[in-house]
């Protein structure tokens, strides 16, 4: 970008004129400056309820998963000490792991397109920053009251009444932080077990630690950290903004609207005052979750929470203006005048349409892969001691350790057979029981008659299928070796 | 580190970590003194191709004590832990140390367990899974690159599934087989045999005692050299395995039992070797080790294939 993102382009050469609605920072004397605590009003609105439910959804989920039981065992588990990690009625294997980077490319195309398309949704509304940093400040304003209550508590004594209310929002965040460690540890030991333990103060070292760093966590980002975790620490606000263009939806101050700002009587005509349709009464600012004026233009610290709109709308509604004056849209749809279809068209740019493409393709290839995946993994190790050995018959003998994974819930009998050379042939046991979700290693003797392969190396392939179920089949290529 | 390198090297390293400390220390306070350049709309002032500029977004203050405390974690760290030169700091903590530790600490959690298995017959231990599972882990981690992985064998390294010995099969044996070790020697005997052909006739002979192919005439002529053998192997070819004196009437051949390998054993002998592994691992694995070894030719669960691993 050319321009200085705090201000957007061409709105720039207007600041000058738009007198400040917060008093300037202090004075800095040095490269750091001092945090200025931010105090949120409580807002209401379309998207403030669009956030409650993505705060519902989501904590739903994460505090729920760990509950819910799927064949007697939890529904989702991530075992890290036998190295299953359990997803319903899928199980994984470190061997599975393309999975997880499949989930990440999605997550990261995701990210793409929708900040394409709409900006920061995923601060606004989504990310756990945001989701926890909503219930925390749902309970401080519960405790200590909204916004001019709270910034009243801090500014006065030190009393009693101060060290009550504190006390009990301070305890009341633990709680939920312990909770959400307790919840989040739960996904790596079952939670009733993990409860348990926890009842009888009986927690592995490691349990304890990962409850209470993530505890401490979410109490220290969510309770204290707040705006700064997304102005300072995180690497996703900052570069979405390298995926913004000038047809991506942003929160924005109509400023062409809104100029010149003003307070006004409700009954008098703001043309006849030379005054915008802004009434200068700083709600915009007070709700802001990062301490921002919007109408300053896109700025980098906007988490894209729309907490503005809301409060926005709601004056309009009561000065009896039309709604919007800061809304979503897009630098192109305000320069131009663009309204509803005009502005959505421009969403299905090329840019859009290819992160859409990929992500869509990606997100096809990894879920069809997994719906297809075979059951049963193989891994052929020739032994390495020995090269071939005469047996009785005038047959050549090599081994293998083969190792076989059912990655099923149930016990499988599985058929070993080799090919590649005509006549070879399995010497040992070739069928073998493998327990459920097991391992099992199967030293596995291979006969050729001599002379019936070059001397050397040959290539052959080992077939393994369950008795049950054909389609469940692995090949693996291994060599045999024929002494000269 | 003071193996390699002289003292000098270690006071380079020592001074050249804490100069670096200083600097970076010197660096974060002079910098963060240094009031950026402001203008009305909180640029830097710098300017690039024309309108690119910089705006100032400082950083906050409690941001700056995190670069002192890494400083203050490099000095505490640097102090208690090895990192300044060949200096071992204060704690005197070590890799080695710590490692055999841990190897101590699971020791004492397994010693119950091989205490129990210790005071069993082997043919006992082998009839219990869990140690049989053991075993095999063991097997396949210290035995395999010999023994092969289904425990039978190859040339010059003896089947463990035949029930064949060299040395008795029996659990005590095995025992101070792993334990212990064997020296397998035959010494060459062409000297004391006498020409290629008496070797040969000889050989012939060995051949005829396990029903192998030979010829008959020549095994005749052969039969009386066999005295030479019978010191070891007895007057009926028999073996003894006091001695580790292979039995050589039952087919079971650990170098071959061709007519050429037999006549070469015979001519330039034979030596071999077990090593011992009882110092390695001490009594209570090398007795779950030959339990599964016992298991092996005795079938116990099914000798070869593998209980399930975890």
């Amino acid at each position: 970008m050319h321009v200085p993102d705090r201000a957007g382009p061409g709105l720039s050469a207007m600041n000058a004129r738009i007198p400040p609605v917060v008093a300037a920072p202090p004075e800095r004397d040095d490269l750091f400056e001092v945090r200025r605590k931010i105090y949120p009003r409580a807002v209401s609105g379309l998207f403030a309820r669009w956030r409650w439910a993505m705060v519902w959804i989501t904590q739903l989920v994460f505090y729920g998963l760990p509950w819910l039981t799927w064949n007697d065992r939890p529904a989702v588990l991530f075992d890290l000490l036998s190295r299953r990690f359990y997803l319903f009625g899928v199980v994984l294997y470190p061997q599975d792991f393309i999975y997880l980077t499949g989930l990440l490319v999605i997550s990261a195309l995701a990210l793409f397109l929708f900040t394409a398309v709409a900006g920061r949704l995923w601060c606004g509304y989504a990310c756990p920053q945001t989701v926890y940093t909503e219930i925390f400040l749902w309970i401080e304003r519960r405790v200590e009251g909204d916004r001019h209550a709270r910034m009243r508590l801090d500014q006065g004594a030190r009393d009693a009444r101060w060290l009550g209310l504190k006390t009990l929002k301070h305890a009341l965040w633990l709680a939920v932080a312990l909770w959400t460690g307790i919840s989040f540890v739960g996904y790596f030991t079952p939670i009733r077990t993990l409860l348990g333990e926890v009842g009888a103060l009986a927690l592995g070292p490691w349990e304890a630690f990962w409850v209470l760093f993530y505890g401490f966590a979410t109490y220290g980002n969510a309770g204290w950290m707040r705006e700064q975790v997304c102005k300072y620490m995180c690497p996703y606000a900052r570069f979405q903004s390298a995926m913004f263009d000038r047809d991506t939806m942003i929160i924005t101050y109509d400023q062409a609207r809104g100029e010149p700002r003003g307070s006004r009587s409700r009954k008098a005509d703001p043309a006849a005052n030379g005054l915008g349709s802004c009434i200068d009464c700083g709600l915009c600012v007070e709700v802001c979750p990062t301490g921002i004026d919007i109408r300053n233009g896109l700025q980098y610290e906007c988490i894209g929470c729309a907490a503005c709109i809301d409060t926005c709308d709601q004056i309009m509604d009561r000065m009896g203006y039309p709604r919007g004056l800061v809304r979503y849209t897009t630098q192109n749809a305000l320069a131009r005048g663009w309204h509803g279809s005009q502005l959505l068209r421009r969403a299905f740019r090329p840019r859009v349409l290819v992160y859409g493409t990929i992500l869509l393709a990606v997100s096809l290839a990894l879920f069809g892969h997994l719906a297809m995946r075979t059951p049963l993994k193989v891994d052929v190790m020739r032994d390495r001691g020995s090269l071939g050995r005469e047996v009785e018959g005038g047959m050549i003998e090599n081994v293998y350790q083969l190792q076989l994974i059912n990655t099923t819930e149930s016990p499988r009998r599985l058929r070993i057979r080799v090919g590649g050379i005509a006549s070879a042939m399995v010497a040992s046991e070739a069928e073998v029981e493998v327990p459920p979700v097991q391992p099992r290693l199967v030293p596995v003797r291979v006969r050729v008659p001599a002379g019936a392969a070059a001397p050397g190396s040959s290539r052959i392939e080992f077939l393994v299928d369950a008795l049950d179920d054909p389609a469940v089949a692995v090949r693996e290529k291994s060599t045999f070796y024929m002494p000269r | 580190m003071a193996d390699f390198t002289g003292a000098g090297w270690s006071a380079f390293i020592i001074v050249s970590t804490l100069v670096g400390l200083a600097l970076c220390l010197w660096i974060t306070i002079t910098l963060s003194r240094r009031p950026p350049p402001r203008d009305a709309v909180g640029t830097t002032g710098h300017s690039w191709d024309g309108d690119l500029q910089e705006l100032n977004n400082p950083l906050p203050r409690w941001w700056a004590w995190l670069f002192y405390l890494t400083i203050a974690f490099a000095l505490v760290y640097l102090a208690l832990y090895p990192g300044l030169g060949a200096m071992r700091g204060s704690l005197g903590w070590t890799q080695a140390e710590q490692y055999q530790a841990e190897v101590a600490r699971m020791d004492e959690t397994t010693r119950p367990l091989f205490e129990r298995y210790l005071k069993q017959e082997v043919a006992q231990v082998a009839a219990d899974p869990q140690a049989r599972a053991m075993g095999e882990r063991m097997y396949l981690t210290y035995c395999v690159q010999c023994h092969g992985s289904d425990g039978r064998g190859s040339k010059g390294f003896p089947n463990l599934a035949d029930g064949d010995w060299l040395h008795g099969g029996e659990g005590p044996v095995l025992v101070r087989t792993i334990g212990e070790g064997r020296q397998g020697v035959m010494p060459p005997m062409a000297a004391a045999v006498g020409s290629a052909a008496e070797v040969e006739n000889l050989a012939n002979y060995v051949l005829s005692l396990s029903g192998g192919a030979h010829d008959a005439v020549k095994a005749e002529l052969g039969k009386p050299k066999f005295a030479a053998c019978a010191g070891c192997h007895g007057a009926d070819g028999k073996g003894n395995p006091a001695l580790g004196a292979p039995n050589l009437t039952d087919s079971v051949w650990l170098y071959g039992g061709s007519l050429a390998s037999v006549t070469e054993t015979i001519t330039k002998g034979r030596s071999n070797r077990m090593p011992a592994f009882g110092e390695l691992l001490g009594p209570g694995k090398v007795q779950v080790l030959a339990a599964y070894v016992w298991s092996l030719s005795h079938g116990t669960g099914a000798a070869g294939s593998a209980p399930a691993r975890p």
